[in-house]
């Protein structure tokens, strides 16, 4: 069947594919004929998404990507990649008056420095194919932003810049990198306590079309990751429902 | 921390409202200077000396600071 979409042959690596979005794209890729290759810090939660997966050539590394010695071990193991999504992160919130030491580099340590590292690495040991592509899960907050965010915002907009050097420098390569900037998905990590049902009610009035499911993303994450994209690179994709275009609330 | 201290502490989360305002009855979010970024100040204050995680609907459950040490308290 004519599919100019399909990843099958292609080696996928997925970061932060315990749960969420990360999960979603693992799953929807496999499905998609990746091999998808996955990680994430919590055994139970990474095996639970493991067991999603389609095909049998999947494999799974428990790993925390801040951990130097982690990602040195993670890329040993590591095929030839054909396509890799940055998609670690997390999320605190406080005033800049209240930021500590400790927030700064928990949110700039998962959610920036450790795909810096990573890529860095997987480039200098030649694990990235020429016509790879790469994709960053970065956020609307890069630039529609909330009091209380400031770390996260900060990390989310040096993703995107981050994302459009290495595009440039990959171009010879025929390698794609490209963000995708979600609006909010919800998973997991947004619903553990800080936010109440209500809060989130009020909150999805203002999208258009409602709040996101992980799988929305990961579509468009399995277009870039296609042969479909091979033209396109250095470029953010909004896909937030609406919201940004609804005064940016 | 007893509760003076958390009542100083809590003060300390206020730009414009005089320390003196302060004590452990007072109505917090009838003072005029309340609002969704001191509200974000209190959380992440007691996280930090607490080491425990309060909501916005733990806040509004209760009325004056001596409540919410309290509320911390069974946290």
């Amino acid at each position: 069947m004519y599919n100019p979409f399909s990843l099958i042959g292609k080696k996928i690596f997925v970061t932060g594919s315990s749960s969420g979005i990360g999960a979603s794209i693992a799953i929807e890729s496999s499905k998609m004929g990746a091999q998808i290759i996955l990680t994430g810090r919590n055994a139970v939660r990474l095996n639970d998404t493991f067991s999603q997966l389609d095909g049998k050539e999947n494999i799974q590394i428990v790993g925390n990507l801040t951990n130097l010695e982690d990602i040195d071990s993670i890329i040993e193991q590591l095929p030839i990649l054909d396509g890799l999504v940055l998609n670690a992160g997390v999320l605190k919130t406080m005033p800049v008056k209240n930021i500590t030491t400790s927030a700064i580099e928990e949110v700039f340590n998962t959610n920036i420095i450790s795909s810096i590292k990573l890529v860095q690495k997987l480039l200098k040991n030649k694990k990235i194919n020429k016509g790879a592509s790469i994709v960053f899960i970065s956020s609307i907050s890069s630039f529609n932003v909330k009091i209380g965010n400031s770390l996260y915002s900060a990390t989310k907009g040096a993703i995107n810049s981050f994302m459009k050097v290495l595009a440039l420098e990959l171009a010879s390569q025929k390698i794609t990198v490209n963000s995708i900037q979600p609006g909010f998905i919800k998973t997991r990590a947004l619903s553990s306590g800080i936010i109440t049902d209500e809060q989130l009610d009020a909150h999805a009035k203002i999208y258009p079309l409602g709040f996101g499911k992980p799988s929305d993303i990961a579509y468009a994450c399995v277009y870039l990751l296609s042969d479909a994209s091979e033209w396109v690179t250095g470029s953010v994709f909004t896909i937030d429902g609406g919201v940004t275009s609804n005064g940016g609330h | 921390m007893v509760l003076k201290d958390f009542v100083q502490v809590f003060a300390g989360q206020f730009d414009d409202t005089p320390v003196e305002e302060f004590t452990p009855s007072t109505i917090f979010m009838e003072l005029e200077e309340w609002g969704s970024l001191v509200a974000l100040s209190i959380i992440s204050m007691i996280d930090e000396e607490f080491e425990k995680r309060v909501t916005g609907a733990d806040l509004r459950s209760v009325k004056t600071i001596e409540e919410l040490y309290n509320l911390i308290q069974t946290k």
